[in-house]
């Protein structure tokens, strides 16, 4: 079902039944059996000299690029599946995209959120303005929660100038020396082998970065394709997998250098968190409706 | 004052870092707001372990904590109340660890925020959170508070560029939030816990990003002869798709008040001028100042100015920097505000800013971050004059009801602390404030950890807050 679409009153969510917050499912399967919540969808607001928007949570990302980039701007939100995710769902499973090392992670992008509490009350955390420390910082706490402390109704998203070039090169060359040979390139990506780079911004700017890369590189359509699973490593950890990769035990990989995601062909196991997380869903979802995605 | 508190924190640090004398209570007593506290003793640790120990003895008694870095913060936020123990962190002031190649630094709290982007500047890095207190306040503070600066407009603000933060608990526990790789399991406590003010826990160890210096920096000075063009031009550079590194306000009174303080060529006859600075690789940066000159001229700058060098570029900032210096020659006594408001909406809220400040015959300048809507109305006088506090106070309330009223929120930097508090069920409902509370339980069970500040009274049902004596004095 949907949550009321007009005055996000949160009545959707009344009761007391197990719920989950689904969005284009392109990150998790829902359980079986449990009532499914949708957010309602569409642009509220969008005043493109204000470098932000307001959107309704069920909104398809592809179609808030659109609107977007018909005024030169975008949002940091860069799911692997435009066409299907939703704003909310990205927001919700946390994960940044290939250009998290330029535009930092979709954590920094969500300005204020609307979100239905266990108890369905619609609650307001944040602020619709592009820097605001008033109260506890809820938005990053509902960045990658994935629908356990709420459901997301409405966000206010900041916006970056969409670069005049985006421009991908691939070659054979050490991942590391050519991050600290450019200057905040917007992804910079290796297989153990091959070494991907996204350079953007001013058109001269990016042939200057492009040149300096030297002649071991060649433009190339886009990024690799990535394995399923996201790892979350440092980055400093990076190296010795080239080296475990070539020995046959690691299987493929693709690393994002200097932020530290791989994507591999296996998930990665999981790994143990303070119990003051726990402490934090209980007192959030005391009655457990909200099923982990 | 308990003397067996004080001979308890005795135990677990030494004589010389527990202190009781009036003197010391008194400075520890207030922060770099006009609010004054009670302060019951005041510690010095020197590690996570000592304050872990003071932590405990401090729980033992039933006694609240008190974070404290340098006390420069302006909302209250490290004002003790009721006698409770302050923990000072700036002993704790070393730089652990400096990772060139993965661009983080392992910090004390008690670390000054330059003396870290002073320390990292030979390897071309910096820490880009710049607030104008760079110089004394430390990193400790910069966490708790979320603190932000003119160049936090393309860089992002603290939150940006804290990774981990190691924790005592307001048990006395140790816990990590966040971690050097991008995604940590679970939450992100990491996130909450920026900006919660000294109310979730003490940090103690603090993982920093550090930032490339740019290759390429332009700075500007644009001097406009109203403050409308000035504000409308702030605007028109956001909407022609720049993002300046930081893009910076300062009205006719505040440059005058500037110029005759440092002497760096800010234009005495101006309305108001705007200080614009963009970094990069050259070719953009080239571009970038020729469309902001040209926004400028077309809102109605007289004159747009480009630093020729970087002598000159750090004058000009030295001018910006240096404003609350300048403005205490002026008069004895300053309330600096701090609200953001929708960047399109600025010239008609600082148009109400004025009307307010000349309604209560108040002396107002105006020296701000423009480019993120973040203003700062600063009102000079002296508080010996009678009935001023009143008339400081009745216009700072009705400079929040407006900037509110805007759509904009209570403070973009500085923070709720005790000043702001009451203010909350302005853009908060119950609900809102119900769910912040949650957070902060999480932490603080028994909230002994900084209490009453940032959410007021009865914000979770069944808690109920005494109003502080002293508080928005
Ligand atoms: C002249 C002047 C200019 C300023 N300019 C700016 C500016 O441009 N931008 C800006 O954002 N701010 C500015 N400020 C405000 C202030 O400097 C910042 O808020 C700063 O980050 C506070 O740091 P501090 O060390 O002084 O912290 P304090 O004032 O000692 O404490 C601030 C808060 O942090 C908590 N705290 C301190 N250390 C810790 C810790 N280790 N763990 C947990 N909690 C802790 C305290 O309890 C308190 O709530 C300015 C202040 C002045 C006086």
């Amino acid at each position: 079902m949907d949550l009321n679409g007009d005055d996000l009153s949160g009545d959707g969510l009344s009761g007391d039944d197990p719920v989950v917050a689904v969005g284009g499912c392109t990150q998790f399967t829902p359980p079986a059996g449990v009532r499914q919540v949708r957010a309602p969808a569409g642009i509220v607001a969008y005043e493109p000299a204000e470098m932000t928007v307001r959107v309704r949570a069920g909104t398809v990302v592809a179609e808030l690029a659109e609107a977007l980039a018909a005024h030169g701007q975008m949002a940091a939100l860069d799911p692997a599946v435009p066409d299907a995710a939703t704003v909310g769902g990205v927001l919700a499973a946390g994960e940044s995209g290939l250009r998290r090392l330029r535009y930092g992670p979709v954590r920094d992008t969500l300005l204020e959120a609307r979100f239905v509490s266990a108890e369905g009350r619609m609650v307001k955390a944040g602020g619709p303005v592009v820097k605001n420390v008033s109260g506890f910082d809820l938005c990053r706490l509902l960045v990658g929660s994935r629908g356990t402390l709420g459901v997301l109704a409405e966000v206010v998203v900041r916006l970056q100038p969409r670069p005049a070039v985006s421009r991908w090169l691939m070659g054979a060359a050490d991942p590391f020396a050519v991050r600290r040979r450019l200057y905040r390139p917007s992804s910079v990506l290796w297989d153990g082998e091959i070494t991907w780079v996204l350079l953007e911004g001013h058109p001269s700017d990016v042939s200057a970065e492009a040149s300096a890369l030297g002649r071991g590189f060649v433009d190339a359509v886009g990024p690799p394709p990535r394995p399923p699973h996201r790892w979350s490593m440092r980055p400093s950890a990076l190296p010795a997998l080239a080296a475990s990769a070539s020995a046959g035990l690691d299987g493929a990989f693709v690393a994002e250098v200097g932020v530290g995601t791989v994507h591999r062909d296996r998930p990665q196991p999981v790994r143990p968190v303070d119990p003051l997380h726990e402490r934090v869903r209980a007192l959030f979802d005391p009655g457990r409706r909200f099923a982990a995605a | 004052m308990d003397e067996r508190l004080a001979a308890d924190l005795v135990a677990v640090l030494d004589k010389r870092r527990v202190r009781v004398e009036s003197l010391e209570l008194a400075l520890y007593a207030r922060d770099a707001s006009v609010i004054e506290g009670r302060a019951g003793v005041v510690v010095f640790p020197n590690s996570t372990d000592e304050v872990q120990a003071v932590v405990r003895v401090a729980r033992a008694h039933g006694v609240p904590i008190v974070p404290r870095g340098s006390g420069t913060g302006l909302a209250g936020g490290s004002v003790p109340l009721d006698g409770a123990v302050v923990i000072v962190t700036t002993h704790m002031d070393r730089i652990l660890e400096i990772d060139e190649e993965e661009r983080v630094a392992w910090v004390q709290p008690g670390v000054l925020n330059l003396d870290l982007s002073r320390a990292v500047a030979h390897l071309g890095l910096h820490f880009a959170p710049d607030p104008s207190s760079q110089q004394s306040c430390t990193i400790g503070g910069n966490v708790a508070n979320n603190s932000g600066g003119p160049h936090c407009l393309a860089y992002g603000v603290t939150s940006a560029h804290v990774l981990a933060v190691e924790v005592v608990l307001p048990d006395g526990s140790l816990t990590m939030l966040g971690g050097l790789d991008p995604d940590p399991p679970g939450y992100d406590l990491r996130g909450a816990f920026v900006g919660s003010e000294g109310t979730m826990g003490i940090a103690t160890r603090i993982a920093v990003r550090l930032t490339p210096l740019p290759p390429a920096v332009r700075t500007m000075l644009a001097d406009f002869p109203t403050v409308e063009g000035a504000a409308a031009a702030v605007s028109g550079i956001i909407a022609a798709g720049i993002l300046p590194a930081a893009l910076e306000m300062m009205d006719a009174e505040i440059t005058r008040a500037v110029e005759a303080y440092v002497h760096a060529g800010f234009p005495t006859d101006a309305a108001a001028v705007l200080l614009v600075e963009v970094d990069g690789l050259p070719d953009g940066v080239d571009a970038a100042t020729v469309q902001i000159d040209e926004v400028c001229r077309d809102h109605g700058a007289r004159h747009v100015r480009v630093a020729a060098d970087l002598a000159e570029r750090a004058l000009l900032w030295k001018g910006r920097k240096s404003a609350f210096g300048a403005i205490a020659r002026i008069a004895p006594n300053y309330y600096l505000h701090d609200a953001v408001v929708p960047r399109t909406r600025l010239v008609e809220v600082l148009t109400k800013v004025y009307e307010i400040a000349e309604r209560h015959s108040l002396v107002m300048m105006n020296v701000f971050h423009a480019g993120d809507g973040n203003l700062h109305p600063l009102i000079v006088f002296d508080r010996r004059v009678e009935g001023v506090m009143e008339r400081v106070h009745a216009a700072g309330t009705e400079i929040i009801e407006a900037c509110v009223a805007a759509g904009g929120v209570l403070s973009g930097e500085h923070g709720i602390g005790l000043e702001k508090r009451d203010f909350m069920h302005l853009i908060f409902s119950p609900d809102d404030l119900d769910a912040q509370a949650r957070l902060r339980e999480a932490f603080d069970p028994n909230g002994t950890c900084n209490p009453q500040k940032v959410l007021p009274a009865g914000a979770r049902c069944g808690d109920l807050q005494r109003i502080p004596e002293g508080a928005w004095i």
